[in-house]
């Protein structure tokens, strides 16, 4: 066992020293494993990135949250079918919140699109969604300042609203956006809450950092007749768990406020925030996985690379292979001796690989999506540059190992 | 006691086609204490005697004992042990490691039989000292002459109390004059009561040795005691 670590000991020396005699060589033999962690840690923090930021997204938006909406958000029925579809009325809901029983909150959205003003600064076809003061209870929201519209405010009418962080941000860069009057649509509107931020980028304009909130009666007193949108109702279960339960109840409850027969289709879907995160992985995890298969593939690359410069320097160091062998160097000793150093390559390359990965991830971090770096990618860059080092250094070193040493010492 | 023994060994190699008897039948004993010379021309088969009385390679056919043991039945890993800890190995190019120091060198097969470092660096420091470079323990070999370069390469086959030294062509790389110390040196090692096999092709070194063996076509063609042994009279280095 002593022994074995003396020969692990002067395997590390050695091969400091012989990477330091060759050190371009070294150096561009482990561009190779640099590029490949480089590459494999930023896709895997990109996803890590991507995956967060949607779930951050649907859990702002309640992640039990089912939506019931005259349009299906994935369906194979033919889309005029679904058109033809009677539009769900703010009646329904009343009906639908009287008669549920299992969830915890309900809410009616209906949406519009307007110019949204102050002064001088505009925001064109921002998302405005007309709900009521239940709307903050179906999801997880949290303020930066003031409060979501209150049962009095929402009953009558107002002329109040609630913005997204982002759309804060554009129309009063200095801040203080509470209590402001701002333009919707040609109307006054006074703010009465700002969200802080809810992170969700991969929901685009559905983000509520980009949107506004607003009584749906005014909603429909300025932008939309009462009978021409359709209303989305969310619900809220209880939980994970009660989502089947509430949905079959929800369906129920909505067949009969619509007079549906025995015989007749659902003229509603009931939709699920699962269906979403399904179509998610469908489509993004194809594209991830793709992504990962072709920077390990950049990896083997650089593997093959490091294998085919251990075989060089095997060869090259035949005699020395030949001496040590001639002064008692056991099979073992010459194996570990150029895995150590196949090793040592692949994990200078990781560190460098890691540390690059690190410094892009951060630039990518204020640029274009949020991606840090994480604990797992750390262990990821380790794990694969070790790997990476047994892989490329055991054939060679297995050859070195083997080598007869009269062969060797005879070998100039 | 004898220290090897030899028994009706031969070695045959497969060159192509061909089927060389690089040895056809030797039986030789060693003794403690010898100072044997192997001489022969080059085809004759004395580098595969040195290579299998050194353990790096077995005889095809026949017995060898070393120390009692029967080398030729053993392992790679068997052989390599035996060489560490029995064999002191001594090449007519040095083959001493490039890029580590006269020390390190030295060191490197007290690291393979598993001393500890500060026992390896003094017992790698007094054999150093031993051969008369106790002030050069720092310096790379292409900072040293040939002839230092060769005592460091002495030290590093005596730092193991070896049973035997296997020197191959010791002088072969060295003008006459370095050759010279080297003989000198090695009738030092020899005093101190190593056993010493010496390979040559030269008749004035192999004089050095008690004893000569003639290698021809595979065979041994003499084994005689030298009778006008030429002993060196000015003892260098303060051997111990």
């Amino acid at each position: 066992m002593r022994e074995f670590f003396y020969e692990l000991k002067e395997g590390f020396l050695i091969s400091l020293r012989a990477i330091r005699a060759n050190k371009y060589r070294a150096a561009l033999t482990t561009l190779g494993i640099v590029i490949g962690i480089w590459a494999v840690v930023l896709i895997t923090t990109a996803i890590n990135g991507i995956d967060g930021a949607f779930q951050r997204g649907i859990s702002a938006l309640g992640a039990d949250n089912l939506y019931i909406d005259k349009w299906a958000w994935f369906t194979d029925e033919a889309w005029w079918k679904i058109r033809n579809r009677r539009n769900l009325t703010i009646e329904d809901y009343y009906q639908f919140k009287e008669q549920a029983q299992l969830p915890v909150a309900t809410a009616p959205t209906i949406l519009t699109q307007q110019v949204v003003k102050n002064q001088d600064k505009s925001l064109e076809n921002t998302l405005i969604t007309g709900t009521t003061q239940e709307y903050v209870e179906t999801t997880n929201f949290t303020f930066s300042e003031g409060r979501f519209f209150n049962e009095v405010e929402s009953n009558s009418g107002r002329n109040i609203v609630v913005i997204g962080n982002t759309v804060s941000q554009n129309l009063f860069p200095a801040g203080g956006a509470i209590n402001r009057s701002i333009k919707i649509g040609g109307q006054n509107f006074r703010i009465v809450g700002v969200l802080a931020e809810q992170g969700s980028f991969m929901l685009g304009p559905f983000n509520p950092d980009n949107q506004v909130y607003i009584p749906i009666k005014t909603v429909f007193k300025y932008f939309q007749n009462r009978n021409n949108g359709s209303v989305t109702i969310n619900v809220r279960a209880a939980n994970t768990q009660m989502i089947p339960d509430t949905r079959d109840e929800a369906a129920g409850i909505m067949r009969r406020i619509r007079g549906l027969k025995y015989s007749e289709e659902n003229d509603f879907t009931v939709n699920q925030q699962e269906a979403l995160t399904q179509q998610y992985k469908q489509t993004v995890g194809i594209i991830q996985i793709v992504g990962l298969f072709i920077t390990a593939l950049a990896l083997f690359v650089g593997i093959v690379g490091i294998t085919n410069i251990m075989f060089v320097s095997v060869r090259e160091r035949t005699k020395e292979i030949g001496v040590r062998k001639a002064i008692g160097a056991k099979r073992r000793t010459i194996l570990m001796q150029f895995m150590v150093e196949a090793f040592l390559i692949c994990l200078i390359g990781g560190i460098i690989g890691f540390i690059l990965a690190y410094i892009s991830s951060e630039i990518i971090n204020r640029r274009v999506l949020p991606a840090t770096v994480q604990m797992n990618s750390v262990i990821i860059a380790v794990v694969l540059s070790t790997l990476s080092g047994i892989l490329s250094g055991f054939f060679p070193a297995y050859k070195a190992s083997k080598m007869d040493p009269v062969e060797a010492l005879r070998y100039e | 006691m004898n220290i090897i023994t030899i028994e009706h060994i031969s070695k045959i190699y497969q060159v192509g086609a061909e089927v060389v008897h690089a040895l056809r039948d030797v039986s030789l004993t060693i003794d403690k204490n010898e100072y044997v010379a192997i001489m022969g021309p080059s085809g004759s088969g004395k580098s595969t005697l040195m290579n299998i009385l050194g353990c790096l390679d077995t005889p095809t056919n026949g017995r060898y004992e070393f120390k009692g043991f029967n080398v030729s039945q053993m392992s790679d890993n068997e052989l390599a042990s035996i060489r560490n800890r029995e064999i002191g190995f001594v090449f007519q190019t040095f083959n001493l490691l490039p890029r580590s120091d006269a020390l390190h060198n030295v060191e490197l097969p007290l690291i393979y039989a598993g001393y500890p470092s500060n026992e390896r660096k003094e017992r790698a420091k007094q054999a150093l000292v031993d051969v008369g470079l106790g002030d050069r323990i720092h310096h790379k070999p292409n900072e040293l002459s040939g002839g230092q370069r060769q005592r460091v390469a002495i030290a590093r086959a005596l730092v193991t109390n070896p049973a035997i030294i296997l020197a191959d062509e010791p002088t072969g790389n060295l003008d006459s004059k370095t050759g010279e110390d080297i003989m000198t040196l090695f009738h030092e090692i020899h005093n101190q009561g190593n056993t010493i096999i010496l390979v040559t092709h030269e008749e004035y070194i192999a004089e050095h040795a008690a004893r000569i063996l003639r290698i021809k076509d595979g065979l041994v063609e003499s084994d005689e005691s030298v009778e006008k042994r030429f002993i060196p009279n000015t003892p260098n280095y303060k051997f111990r």
